[in-house]
Parts: structure tokens; sequence; C-alpha cells
């Protein structure tokens, strides 16, 4: 059934697509390794945090926090805002964003569309400071609704609602599960949902590796990690740098066709380090992968083109 | 046979200890050696580094991009070429 009451109501049950030409050769004999993506960008705004954004907005309303007419208050690097912004135009909310200055132009254009307001916070600290700045105005203006997606646990029950239940259904044999790791959201709710149904999936967070800039606290204690966060839910973390994104997010769209945001090039990156593990180990594997959105909005940075720089995104918060 | 030689990644926020040096190297098989052979030459490094024996919280450290606290945390192994990355924890989008 492909028919739906609303935009809103055409939320996930994205397709999980096979990347035939990008998962690892193995030896005639040897079990195979596969590669999954599920296409988060066939979400109503064009990404995986239309999960989050929905399930926050209808927690808040059947709460009674969440009155008609009432502004919302949310720090996100872009894509939650997003989400956001369209769900409080069709349902008539007010939003505000605080959002790091150094991100893509496109997200500004996209947040302005839905009627959203854009307060900016400092580069240095990255999302770390738009938390902050966040936090402050919620403490300052206690009738504004502070969603606050890093400790939210309607985040986490979305992903444990839906993504997880979504990529068991199409991939019952799947080994890994492989997701960014922002408010960590995705991977705690989907990951305790695809470890309750296989304890022996193994749940892999790839974590974007910013610039200096990004990492410009003022002391240590300016340091963040999201309330949502639960180490045991993870079995492993990698850390993946600009450079290596790029290339991957480039050879997402050469080889398989497929055109994602920046993110997802660090999550294959991870994905295609497993898939070689599993190769040489001579055990048989189905990786599946997130793509968080596709790459329209991140245009402007160039990084699509043929002499496309990795190094433009030096100063930027590109995932 | 010698411990091997680590090369450390340094953060902006914890320069100060080391002379504004970006990348600095210790000989260690394990990351609690790294740590203590890093304190030996940067005096107070290592306090900011860990709490109660443990790393700190809003600290991350990556041994070839991978998380040290899924590799053992302080246990975990080094060997010759390894790359050792500390950072900050900051938080992230998707």
């Amino acid at each position: 059934m492909t028919r739906y009451e609303s935009l809103e109501a055409s939320l996930g049950h994205t397709p999980l697509i096979g990347l035939p030409k990008l998962s690892p050769k193995t030896q005639p004999g040897k079990p195979l390794v596969r590669l999954w993506a599920k296409l988060e960008d066939r979400n109503p705004t064009g990404s995986i945090k239309d999960r989050t954004a929905i399930a926050m907005i209808d927690d808040a309303e059947k709460t009674g926090k969440l009155k008609p007419g009432a502004t919302i208050l949310e720090p996100t690097s872009g894509n939650t805002g997003i989400s956001l912004a369209m769900v409080a135009k069709v349902r008539g909310y007010k939003l505000i964003c605080v959002m790091p200055e150094n991100t893509s132009i496109e997200r500004t254009q996209i947040l302005e569309m839905w009627g959203a307001k854009i307060i900016y916070s400092p580069s240095a600290g990255g999302s770390n400071e738009a938390v902050r700045v966040a936090k402050e105005l919620a403490a300052q203006n206690p009738d504004w609704v502070f969603l606050y997606q890093y400790g939210n646990p309607a985040n986490t029950l979305a992903h444990y609602t839906t993504t997880g239940p979504e990529i068991f259904e199409d991939l019952p044999t799947i080994t890994h599960f492989v997701a960014g790791l922002g408010t960590t959201g995705t991977l705690m709710g989907a990951g305790k949902y695809l470890r309750e149904k296989n304890p022996d999936i193994l749940i892999i967070a790839a974590e974007p590796r910013y610039g200096e800039v990004v990492y410009g606290l003022r002391n240590l204690d300016a340091g963040f990690v999201p309330e949502l966060y639960d180490e045991s839910v993870i079995t492993r973390r990698f850390s993946v740098g600009a450079k290596d994104s790029v290339r991957r997010v480039k050879q997402l769209l050469e080889v398989e066709g497929i055109f994602a945001g920046i993110s997802t090039g660090a999550i294959l990156h991870a994905a295609l380090g497993l898939a070689k593990e599993s190769v040489d180990a001579g055990i048989g594997a189905d990786i599946a992968l997130i793509v968080c959105d596709a790459g329209w909005k991140y245009l402007s940075t160039g990084i699509y083109g043929k002499d496309g720089d990795s190094e433009v995104l030096d100063g930027q918060l590109w995932a | 046979m010698s411990a091997p030689i680590i090369e450390v990644r340094i953060p902006t926020i914890l320069r100060p200890y080391t002379n504004s040096e970006k990348v600095v190297s210790a000989e260690a098989t394990n990351l609690a050696e790294l740590i203590s052979a890093l304190d030996r030459k940067f005096t107070g490094l290592g306090e900011r580094l860990l709490e109660n024996g443990e790393l700190r919280r809003f600290i991350n450290i990556y041994i070839n991009d991978e998380d040290v606290r899924f590799m053992g945390s302080l246990a975990a192994t080094l060997k010759a070429g390894d790359s050792v990355t500390i950072l900050p924890a900051v938080a992230g989008g998707c």
C-alpha cells in the first residue's frame, strides 16, 4: 500500500537496497559478504530525523507538554530542525532552532522555507555550543517547549519501534548494523531492538571526525555525551575523518548510483572495513548501513564535483 | 624486546601540556603504559586524560580510528605502526 492520508503518514518503511558492486568479492565456496543500504532520504523531509521529530512532537502532544500555537526550541545541526520545521508548519507550532554557524547554506534556506527562526551558535565547539545555547534559552523561556533530541527518550523509541523492526523484517539474516553516532538515537533504539532479536548482531557506530575548529572547546568540561547514550548497546565505535567520508560518498555515487549526504560516507567507510574483516575471516555477513540523507543540502560545499576536495569541510560541521 | 614507539595526536585543548606540539610519541605496549609514558614527558597530561584510574567521560581515545572503550580501554594493546588520536567528546548530527 503506497497511499497515505498525509505527508507525515508516509514516514518510514524506507527501502533497503543491495550494494552488489560495493560488496566485496568472496572466494568460490566461501559464504557471501553483502552490504545493504537503508535509504532514509525517502522520508517526508528527506532524512532519518523525520522519525525522531515526529515521535518527539507526538509524545509532547500526548503528554500535554505541547499546546496549540506553542513555540518549540531545538538545538540541531540541520536535519532534525528541518523535520521539526515541516511538522511545526503543518500542525501550527512555531519553531526556533539553535544551529552552529558553520553548517552548509542549504540548511538555513530549507529551515527558513518552512518558517523556522534560526539562532546561530559559535563554530568553535560545534554542536556542543548549540546544545549549551539552547539549554540556556530553555531555562530563560520556560513557556517554550524544549524537545531536546539528545536526551528525549522518544527519539530512541522511534528507532526501537520503526527503524529496527523494518531492518529485521527486510533482512532477518543481518549480522552487522552500522549507523552514525550523533544524538545516538538511531544506534540506541534500532541497536537495542536488533540485539533483542538476535544477540549476535554487531552494533557498530561510525562517528564523524571533524576539523580542529569543532573540537575547539573552552575547556574539557565543555565536552558532551548525549544523555541517551548507553555504551553497552554498541559493539565497536569508529571515528571517520572528512577525507575518507568524502571518498566513500563519491564511491557510492559512482559505483552504485546512490547520491548520499556526507555523514553516509563515514558510515559506509566503517561498513566496508567490517566487510573486509568478514572476507578475511571467511565468514558470511549481511551488513545493513544507514543512508541518513541525500546529498542535495551539501552541494554548496563543492565536494561532489570532479575536483571536490574534503579540505573545504575543515571548519564545517559536515555531519 | 623494547616497546614500540607510538605516535599520538593531541587536540588543541591539551596542547598547553605538550609545548603546543600536535603530534607526540612514546613507547608503550598498551594504552595504560602509553598514558604513563606521556605523563612522564608532559607533566599533568595524564591527569587530564584519567580520573580515578579510568578514562575521563569527555575524553575519547582512538587506536587507528577505533574507540579504545570497545577494545579493552586502558588494557587495549598497541603494536608498531599504530596511531593514537585523543579527542574531546563533541555532539554530532545524524
